[in-house]
């Protein structure tokens, strides 16, 4: 085996040095590892709960060493992960996958649920090489936006929009729904999104439309990690080792089943 | 010719390279296997496919050892009528030799899900009598050289197409489920799968995979796997073998050949060099070949008896 990969694909234990609420059902852990504090925006670890499960988490921020990731509490995994204190121990084993690439210009991102942590690390890396920095933030309702604070101070005045179903907090309608009239009137070198599928599959619609690039993160259902199980695929790309992040041409590619279907932990095809 | 060099006879079946991807790795999808035969593959074993649809284990299903990874997936699955689809598809992309791995808990669950596979198209069986963690099927058959028997006798009387068998190394002499294997009418062997092993965690104290146990792959089975090929060879000398057990490289591949695999799997492998791994194999066999002036890869075969 290749050292890298052994010292990649190797559980480490470590302890959770902090937790922080970010939302009702958010919170984000951070802990000490050496090759996940090497993560890029996009990358994702493997993280385990000793005894429980072991599950992909979008790295959210490494900073000094410390490496953050943010967790929806969505099944039982998640559950037990939003009762664990700082000083709670945890596996990881990563960084895996590819990364968003790094955009100069003017670029524009748009995030839907925990799809803005790995986003949020994405325009942090950014703000300081980019001409511009537009966001466009979606949630349900206004205490389920994420990191408003932090994409505040990234993004200039006016380039910051929210939108909330129930209309509690900026615009009332889905993410989606300022775009349209965004890409029409403001030039974009990159765009990068990631969120619930459904959604990507929309934006990719409407960037396509325009003939804009742009680069999306997916989830998939995931077991290796390192592109041997096969249960991420989406077409004959895998998820866990192609992507996560998959440009224009390559979603192109997987139109039939983007925003569709995927692989359940049986192998056969269920919806999205 | 180049193609000419490699090409094999591997019980009926004509394959254009000796290097054909394991069983597990990739392989829910006809698009996972269309890509490992593009990085190569002269022919493809599918997942390991069960009468019924199986989730398999929780996470984590895999862990990584010194040399090699040890995986608990728990044989998931869709189950056979779900996987025929797959299987037609496959026949309609792939342009090699599609092989589909079954398992089942009694020889006519076998023999069931074989049939399903042939007529859906299927050019070869694969029997996974050799799984090390699910219990009532895999080892638990393939360690009894009575259910073996009867497994292969009853699959054999229901499919026309080539049976492999894949054996397990965990046994004290692999040449007695061998040569029941061969005896009951299998046509190929595989050798080997996974063997027995585990990983534990001290910080913790847990075990890591969720399923407690599970097998071996990697570079660290290599020698074990060689030594299991040369054993069967030195009992059966006519029984096609396919090799499998840390073939990491071309070099690998060459000294199971030598130790009488007529082909060779790939499976753990594909972690480092990705699907491509088939084609660099391959490069590394062809020169080796050419070089030592033997013009087929077929008379590589069993040299190491001869020397």
């Amino acid at each position: 085996m290749s050292t890298s990969l052994t010292t990649v694909n190797s559980m480490r234990t470590t302890e959770i040095v902090q937790v922080r609420t970010e939302s009702p059902s958010v919170k984000t852990f951070a802990f000490l590892d050496k090759p996940c504090s090497k993560a890029k925006p996009g990358q994702f670890i493997m993280l385990w709960l000793p005894g429980i499960d072991e599950i992909p988490l979008s790295v959210m921020d490494v900073s000094n060493g410390l490496v953050s990731v943010s967790v929806k509490q969505v099944g039982d995994a998640t559950k037990h992960m939003h009762n664990l204190e700082a000083g709670a121990t945890v596996g990881v084993r990563g960084p895996f996958g590819n990364n968003f690439t790094e955009s100069r210009g003017k670029v524009l991102l748009i995030s839907g649920g925990t799809g803005t942590a790995p986003l949020l690390f994405l325009a942090k890396q950014l703000s300081a090489k980019t001409e511009r920095i537009s966001f466009v933030e979606g949630a349900k309702t206004r205490n389920e936006l994420l990191f408003i604070k932090e994409l505040g101070g990234i993004c200039k005045e006016k380039s910051f929009i929210t939108t909330t179903d129930d209309g509690t907090y900026g615009l009332q309608c889905m993410v989606t729904e300022p775009l349209a009239n965004l890409l029409d009137k403001e030039q974009f070198d990159m765009i990068y999104t990631c969120g619930p599928e459904v959604m990507v599959k929309k934006i990719f619609e409407l960037t396509e439309q325009r003939k804009l690039p742009l680069e999306a993160s997916l989830e998939r259902l995931m077991r290796c990690g390192i592109g041997l199980c096969g249960s991420c695929m989406i077409g004959k790309y895998r998820v866990c080792r192609d992507g996560p992040v998959f440009n224009a041409a390559q979603l192109r590619e997987v139109t039939d089943e983007l925003g569709y279907s995927k692989l359940g932990f049986d192998g056969s095809r269920i919806p999205v | 010719m180049e193609s000419n060099l490699l090409s094999i006879r591997l019980a009926g079946l004509q394959l254009d390279n000796p290097a054909i991807l394991a069983s597990g790795i990739l392989g829910y999808s006809a698009e996972s296997l269309y890509r490992v035969v593009k990085g190569g593959a002269g022919a493809v074993v599918s997942k390991s496919i069960g009468v019924e649809p199986r989730v398999g284990y929780a996470n984590p299903t895999v862990v990584q050892a010194e040399s090699g990874l040890i995986n608990a997936m728990g044989l998931p699955n869709p189950g056979i009528d779900v996987y025929c689809e797959e299987i037609k598809y496959c026949k309609t992309i792939l342009k090699v030799p599609l092989i589909v791995s079954v398992f089942g808990y009694s020889a006519d669950e076998y023999a069931s899900v074989a049939k399903k596979a042939v007529e859906a198209g299927a050019d070869a069986v694969e029997l996974n009598v050799s799984c090390p963690h699910v219990k009532q099927t895999g080892a638990e058959i393939g360690q009894s050289p009575k259910l073996l028997s009867e497994v292969v006798e009853k699959v054999k009387s229901s499919v026309s197409k080539p049976i492999i068998v894949k054996l397990s190394p965990n046994v004290s002499d692999i040449t007695v489920p061998a040569k029941a294997a061969v005896e009951a009418g299998a046509d190929a062997l595989t050798a080997v799968n996974t063997l027995k092993a585990m990983a534990i965690d001290h910080e913790t104290t847990k075990p890591i995979l969720s399923h407690v146990k599970g097998g071996l792959s990697g570079a660290a089975i290599k020698p074990v796997a060689l030594r299991c090929v040369y054993d069967i060879r030195e009992e059966l000398p006519d029984v096609p073998i396919i090799g499998c057990g840390g073939i990491m490289d071309w070099r690998d591949a060459v000294e199971f050949m030598l130790a009488g695999a007529s082909a060779i799997q790939i499976g753990t492998a594909i972690a480092l060099e990705d699907t491509e791994v088939f084609q660099s194999i391959n490069k590394g066999v062809e020169s080796y070949v050419r070089k030592k002036g033997y013009g087929s890869v077929n008379k590589i075969v069993n040299l190491a008896h001869h020397s």
